[in-house]
């Protein structure tokens, strides 16, 4: 089976996110593969191991999205593409991301395409349905479980916390949701064979693109943090003013009721 | 992975010669592999360990055995183990960033070094080609577990005076071992024991003893202070019966075993003292954010900050010695070619070489551990106390570091010691560099010191080591072969080897870094260096001057201390502004940084 793993660097859930001139500070921020990617790769990893063939994991950022390719690669990965898009995007978007995927897929011979539910950073959700789209494969969200068997494919699916079950058929994008699996740590023995994987790299041109065919559709106005919590307040005095002072600051002050 | 490099120092050159930055590995050189190795570890520890945390401190070892076992599958027991033994055979950097990352886990990092270490390395150094076939894959892998058995009640620090005793039977075919074995890391669940014994009555001996051996028991688990992650007890051999084959090396010759291990355990505890300071800083700094008293967060009190700042410039100067340390193995070990690495005499000389910096690197790092420790309490005030913070266990389990693989007295006596037989052998120019030093003291012009980046503290460097010569060689003048008796001086001298080697580890590894990145981006690791030097140079100004007024009266001690006077002449640094400004740094990252 050729199985495909879409992967994004992200920043790590414990890094503080840092605002300069409206763009968020990267600077020495540690960097891993987002979290839903995680069960994207394990689970891809787990269907090889019982199906056959090969996983690829490919990304589309820049050169030092080497190390998390590497971690895929450590974990059981066996090849890896970077997309290199550096010296020639200054900025993208979803659309951006997808054209890139959608070129790069367009000779694939494609069985399985798994991609994170949402990244951590940015959390739009898309690329993995729009690439399915412009693949023209079926795509299936959230997805809590996986079976093949053939051609069929039974998946179980997170709606809101209900399950939905479906039957869909290769080949075919899902992205994965929390639940799906227990994602492995790259183990020592697999850190030291990823130093002799395939790591290939491709840039735009290579894909036979130019800036143009991938310029963003979206326009970031600005980019702020969410306010700090102001310091709470405790009323004081009898019970009755109490509770007049209070009807009186959420009507007026806060204008909730 | 192990980039060898040509060059291989001996032990305690540092003392006689200058080096450069290119000389030392820091930890800024680590390479992909390294910090992937890094955090996986890290991972294992916090997702598997932790949670678990709780049993294992309540004594629940079979949470201790299948933990081995998941750490086992992942390589991280196989490290040190050659790859035709069902190991890794990585470098020892890896192994020393995994026993780094381990130290998180409190008792079951002693758990898991007792295993690695002391346990399986005798078999991986010493151990002849059966013996290395039998055990290691199982040891790789966890499906057996490993413990060191030394200590006897009668025998600590003396290990040589062990009583347990071993006599061949009649047939020939196997040793039958009498004596106690105390305080034996693991001993609840290991498979195999390194238990030293006399053979005869004075042929101290390595035996590789299986725990179902006839004759093989354990006590009663011990009530200790901390590390209660880990199993601790009594192993007890009553006509334990053992067979010939398992004399680990030569009959009389445990002692070389002994003695090695030790080095390695040495440097292995002082690595792990680096993550647990590393630990200290993080939920510190954390805490005094997040702590407010007269409505401000305690982190904005300055004398919150000189906490932080001195538990961080501590930790930065032993991480670049224990690393250097790390560097100078990893190029001597990884230069011997194969048939070196299975004879035990040519790894014993390699261990033994570098016994010097792990006594100090054990010390100092425990001492390290055991401070920051401290000072994590005091940050958390009453709450450090309590239980429920993690500060109170790191305080408990840091008190053993001081006391295992050798108090840290006794490593102390070992640095003049060590020392004075490398002289005396001519291994190292020592005595010439004193009596140098004695002339130009008599010619010394004051020096004008620059103000570039770190010029005045290599300047301080140089002066220590001068200071360090000219106070030894007075005592060792006085007293001669009559030193020994004199403890406090040896444990001065063996402070001062100390301090200089964590001050130049510090000012090479910030070289370094100014050289590969700019100072820009160097600038935590330039107030680090300064800091530290500077109250390095002050300790040893002390100690050597102990030295000379208790060695020498009258005119002679006079005449020493002027001439020191020369030597300590310096612009000293504002130790408390550049704390404050370590701290802020820490502070805005709740953890430590270089």
């Amino acid at each position: 089976m050729n199985i495909f793993v879409l992967m994004k660097s992200t920043f790590d859930t414990e890094e503080k996110v840092l605002i300069e001139n409206n763009s968020i500070v990267d600077d020495d921020a540690e960097i891993i593969i987002n979290p839903y990617d995680d069960y994207a790769i394990e689970e891809a990893i787990k269907q090889r191991d019982q199906h056959g063939g090969e996983v690829t994991v490919v990304t589309v950022g820049n050169e030092d999205a080497e190390k998390q390719l590497r971690t895929a690669l450590a974990m059981g990965a066996d090849q890896a593409v970077l997309i290199n898009t550096e010296d020639d995007l200054e900025d993208g978007d979803q659309f951006t991301t997808t054209r890139i995927l959608q070129a790069f897929f367009e000779d694939k011979e494609v069985d399985l395409i798994l991609a994170g539910n949402v990244a951590i950073d940015e959390a739009s959700g898309q690329v993995g349905p729009r690439l399915a789209d412009k693949l023209n494969i079926p795509c299936v969200t959230t997805i809590t479980k996986l079976d093949i068997s053939g051609q069929i494919v039974h998946i179980e699916r997170d709606v809101e916390g209900d399950v939905e079950v479906i039957e869909a058929s290769l080949p075919l994008l899902v992205t994965c949701q929390q639940g799906l699996n227990e994602p492995r740590y790259p183990s020592l023995p697999g850190i030291m064979k990823a130093k002799k994987k395939p790591l290939e790299e491709f840039e735009i041109d290579d894909l036979d693109l130019d800036e143009d065919d991938v310029e963003q559709k979206t326009k970031t106005i600005e980019v702020f943090l969410p306010p700090e919590r102001q310091a709470g307040r405790i009323l004081e005095g009898e019970l009755d003013d109490q509770v007049k002072e209070l009807v009186s600051l959420l009507k007026n002050d806060a204008k909730v009721l | 992975m192990g980039e060898t490099k040509a060059k291989i120092f001996k032990g305690g050159a540092f003392i006689v010669d200058d080096f450069q930055p290119e000389d030392i590995m820091t930890p800024e050189d680590f390479n992909d592999e390294h910090q992937m190795i890094a955090k996986t570890t890290e991972d294992f520890i916090v997702g598997e360990v932790l949670p678990k945390i709780d049993n294992l401190e309540n004594h629940e070892f079979e949470h201790s055995v299948s933990l081995l076992k998941q750490a086992g599958e992942l390589g991280l027991l196989g490290v040190d183990v050659p790859e035709e033994y069902g190991g890794l055979g990585l470098d020892k950097i890896s192994s020393s960033i995994i026993t780094e990352k381990f130290s998180r886990a409190g008792g079951f990092s002693v758990t898991h070094g007792a295993h690695v270490g002391i346990g399986s390395l005798p078999i991986v150094f010493f151990g002849n080609e059966n013996q290395k076939q039998k055990y290691l894959p199982q040891l790789a892998t966890g499906e057996k577990l490993a413990a060191y058995a030394l200590t006897e009640p009668g025998s600590g620090s003396d290990a040589l005076g062990a009583k347990t005793n071993a006599k061949l039977n009649e047939a020939g075919t196997h040793y039958i071992l009498n004596g106690e074995k105390q305080w034996i890391t693991n001993a609840a669940f290991a498979d195999v024991f390194i238990v030293y014994a006399q053979v005869d009555g004075d042929k101290f001996t390595a035996f590789i003893v299986e725990r179902d051996f006839p004759g093989v028991s354990t006590g009663p688990e011990e009530k200790k202070m901390g590390i209660k992650s880990s199993s601790t007890r009594t192993v007890i051999l009553e006509d334990a019966e053992v067979p010939v084959e398992n004399v680990l090396g030569e009959i009389g010759r445990g002692h070389v075993i002994a003695f090695n291990i030790l080095n390695v355990g040495r440097y292995k505890l002082a690595v792990g003292g680096i993550g647990g300071a590393k630990r200290g800083i993080e939920l510190s700094a954390t805490y005094a954010n997040q702590r407010k008293q007269f409505k401000t967060a305690i982190a904005n009190f300055t004398l919150i900050q000189e906490k932080l700042g001195s538990m961080a410039t501590d930790t930065y100067a032993n991480e670049s010695a224990v690393y250097r340390t790390v560097g100078l193995f990893e190029q001597r070990m990884g230069n011997l070619t194969q048939d070196e690495l299975n004879d035990g005499k040519e790894v014993a000389k390699s261990i033994a070489e570098y016994q010097l910096e792990c006594s100090l690197n054990k010390v100092f790092s425990t001492e390290l551990m055991d401070y920051v420790a401290d000072e994590a309490v005091q940050i958390h005030g009453g709450y450090g106390f309590m239980q429920e913070y993690e500060v109170e266990r790191m305080y408990r389990d840091s008190r053993i570091q001081r006391i295992f693989e050798g108090t840290n007295e006794i490593n102390r006596l070992l640095i003049p010691g060590t020392l004075l037989k490398k002289a005396l052998k001519g291994e190292l120019p020592i005595l010439a560099k004193a009596q140098a030093l004695q002339e130009e003291l008599m010619m010394m012009m004051p020096e004008e010191v620059g103000t570039a980046t770190l010029e005045k503290e290599k300047y301080l460097l140089k002066n220590a080591k001068k200071i360090g010569l000219l106070a030894a060689g007075l005592a060792a003048q006085k007293y001669g072969t009559k030193l020994e008796q004199e403890q406090e001086i040896l444990v001065n001298i063996a402070d001062i080897v100390a301090e200089v080697y964590h001050m130049e580890s510090a000012i090479l590894r910030t070289e370094k870094a100014i050289q590969n990145q700019g100072e820009e981006k160097s600038g935590q690791k330039i107030l680090y260096t300064e800091v530290y030097v500077q109250e390095a140079f002050n300790r040893i100004e002390a100690h050597a001057k102990e030295t000379v007024i208790a060695s020498e009266t009258g005119d002679t001690q006079r005449i020493t201390l002027s001439a020191m006077r020369k030597l300590t002449r310096h612009d000293p640094t504002n130790v408390i502004a550049k704390k404050r400004e370590i701290a802020r740094n820490i502070l805005k990252e709740e953890k430590y940084i270089v």
